[in-house]
């Protein structure tokens, strides 16, 4: 008892600030131990998360301050600080730019297509048979299962030149001949393959967790709606779209997330040395620091990514927290 | 209070038939049989990569390289299986994963329900911060890390070394554990401890009795979902290990050589590493939904 009741803090899910959390309204009479009990608990788990991941965190950012290849790495010559060099360097190639334009182009295409997919999909699901709904549930999981570094296997294999089932399908069709099409000779079209990769593997996720959501929708309020005259897109737009936003919102932060770091299924693609036409953000800076062997460029080139997506970030932590606040 | 059903529940206003779907404005009143033909296309988009996956699996190896394949398999034949186990090691890489997947869920699931706990069941000073701290750890892209996180394991004498994955895997395992178990208690009334208490357990006495059992399935769905994600991962796998202690899914890269790529064994790799996966996921997914999304909408 005790805390504990204090925890669900009848505490307005918006509110920012974060003060003592309503200690006013224990109630009286109850044992106040324990204060340290809830550190004791959370000391394990934040030892491990500052050990490996904090840590490297601040290494990070030291590191692309500083020179540091081969040399440093192997302990020959020590990594001497070199201010915003790095920055500098990676900020004036023109390189650079391309790759975070391009990086931006595809994580917002994926993630659009996500979204929209799996809400159309998660409708779709409220409407359908019993049967119907098992089946694409089936696929979907399937699909949703599959390790990416499989996902990305099948796909290099559907798309494949000589012996892929999409090129001999897609000929069949009246006017398309594209018997030895080779998907991968072009970035555009490349990266293209790898968005729908992508989104195949990110819809699933989306349409159970809005499925989820759906059930959620009083039929009442719909009802109303209707009755006042809504057409089908009026109850979407004006009901189920409001209650959803949370979830939405999560979901799209989440998309923008990893979306935005989106690695094997380039990196495997394209036999794990993608060409300059096919660079994200994430295998760039891996390029600069594994393959050209500057650990600080790829470093910098990390961190400026790691900023890129901290707007992001805060709107999902004001929703995450509203949700952590709202039980 | 948030109890998602999660998929299996029928949608509410399911009954209702009036087009909400997007792009379907146009006919607001459609037969059932529209919506089921459209679910069926659903259907064979999402499930055909895994259907062509098993065909070219199950067929023999000379019909998969057909220019011209057919879309029904044109035979069985377990000899790309047993072709790719031979092409490098399997149960070597498949232990490996093993080893590193349990070690991450076994350490991951106790540390995170302990926090899970803190955060869900105690009010503190700082708990904002905490569950700040721990959401936002999840957003630092694991591909921005890997070369501090290779630095680290350099200095501590933990390159390629299993120890040194599972530790780094846990950054990954961690938070997402801490936030889904959190997820499941919540949805535990806490006037069920509090009668516990009442009747004269202790707070932890409470929890035992009162609280872990009816926690275990959602711990079990949070472990098997952990190990998923431990087993599925690529990079640090990658990086951090030499070929020698290559783990499963850096195994599949063996069928693709300086003399090209062996379609049907590779796709035999890949059905074996997806099937067991995608078996363990189909059994804990609902849960998953569920655990992930409380408190996600106000019930």
């Amino acid at each position: 008892m005790s805390a504990a009741d204090t925890t669900t803090a009848k505490v307005p899910p918006t509110r920012q600030s974060p003060p003592p959390p309503a200690v006013a309204k224990k109630p009286p009479g109850k044992r106040s131990s324990g204060a340290g009990t809830p550190w004791l608990l959370l000391a394990p788990c934040l030892l491990i998360l500052v050990l490996v991941l904090g840590y490297p965190l601040v290494r990070l950012v030291t590191l692309s301050f500083q020179k540091f290849g081969q040399s440093q790495l192997w302990g020959f010559q020590p990594a001497e600080s070199v201010g915003f060099d790095n920055f500098t360097k990676v900020l004036s190639d023109d390189e650079f730019w391309q790759v975070v334009v391009r990086t931006i182009v595809f994580a917002a295409g994926s993630v659009i297509f996500t979204m929209v997919i799996g809400m159309a999909v998660a409708l779709l699901l409220q409407r359908v048979s019993g049967w119907v709904k098992t089946l694409v549930n089936i696929a979907l999981v399937a699909s949703w299962g599959m390790p990416i570094i499989v996902a990305t296997t099948v796909f290099k294999w559907l798309f494949d030149a000589d012996y892929g089932i999409l090129n001999a399908l897609a000929s069949k069709l009246p006017g398309v001949d594209l018997i030895g099409h080779n998907w991968f000779a072009s970035g555009p079209q490349g990266l293209a393959v790898i968005m729908l990769l992508v989104v195949w593997g990110a819809v699933p996720f989306v349409v159970i967790t809005l499925s989820a959501g759906l059930t959620q929708v009083p039929a009442e309020l719909e009802e109303a709606a209707r009755l006042d005259g809504a057409g089908a897109w009026g109850v979407f737009r004006h009901v189920t779209l409001p209650i959803l936003k949370p979830i939405i919102v999560m979901l799209t932060t989440l998309s923008v997330i990893w979306d935005m770091g989106v690695f094997p299924q380039v990196f495997v693609m394209r036999n794990e040395h993608p060409e300059a036409e096919f660079q994200l953000l994430t295998t760039y800076s891996y390029d600069r620091a594994f393959v050209v062997n500057d650990y600080a460029q790829g470093s910098a080139i990390a961190l400026l990514t790691v900023l890129l997506l901290l707007g992001v970030v805060a709107v999902y932590m004001r929703q995450m927290l509203q949700i952590g606040d709202v039980e | 209070m948030t109890a998602v059903n999660a998929v299996a529940t029928t949608g509410t206003g399911s009954g209702t038939t009036s087009g909400t779907g997007a792009g379907s404005t146009s006919r607001p009143r459609r037969s059932k049989a529209g919506w089921n033909l459209l679910g069926l296309l659903v259907f064979l988009a999402a499930g055909f990569p895994v259907y062509w996956m098993v065909n070219t699996a199950i067929k023999p190896a000379k019909d998969a390289i057909d220019p011209d394949p057919s879309l029904l398999p044109t035979g069985f034949t377990l000899s790309n299986f047993s072709r790719a186990l031979d092409i490098a090691d399997f149960w070597g890489p498949v232990g490996r994963s093993l080893i590193v997947s349990l070690s991450v869920v076994a350490i991951g699931i106790v540390v995170g329900m302990l926090a899970a706990l803190a955060i869900s069941r105690f009010a503190f000073r700082g708990r904002k911060v905490v569950i700040v701290g721990i959401l936002a750890v999840q957003m630092v892209p694991l591909v921005a890390m890997i070369i501090p996180v290779f630095l680290l394991l350099n200095d501590l004498e933990q390159y390629d070394k299993l120890t040194g994955l599972i530790l780094t895997y846990l950054t990954f395992i961690l938070p997402f554990t801490v936030w889904t178990l959190r997820g499941f208690i919540v949805n535990i009334p806490k006037e069920l401890e509090e009668a516990a208490m009442v009747d004269g357990c202790s707070r932890t006495g409470a929890f035992i009795r009162v609280v872990f059992p009816l926690l275990a399935p959602g711990m079990v769905a949070t472990s098997v979902y952990g190990f998923i994600q431990a087993w599925n991962e690529y990079l640090y796998a990658l990086m951090l290990l030499s070929q020698k202690n290559q783990t499963a899914t850096v195994w599949l890269g063996n069928f693709t050589t300086k003399h090209g790529t062996e379609y049907a064994p590779m796709m035999a790799g890949s059905t074996m590493m997806a099937v067991p996966i995608v078996v363990l996921f189909l059994l804990v997914q609902r849960k998953m939904a569920a655990g992930l999304t409380a408190g996600a909408v106000k019930g």
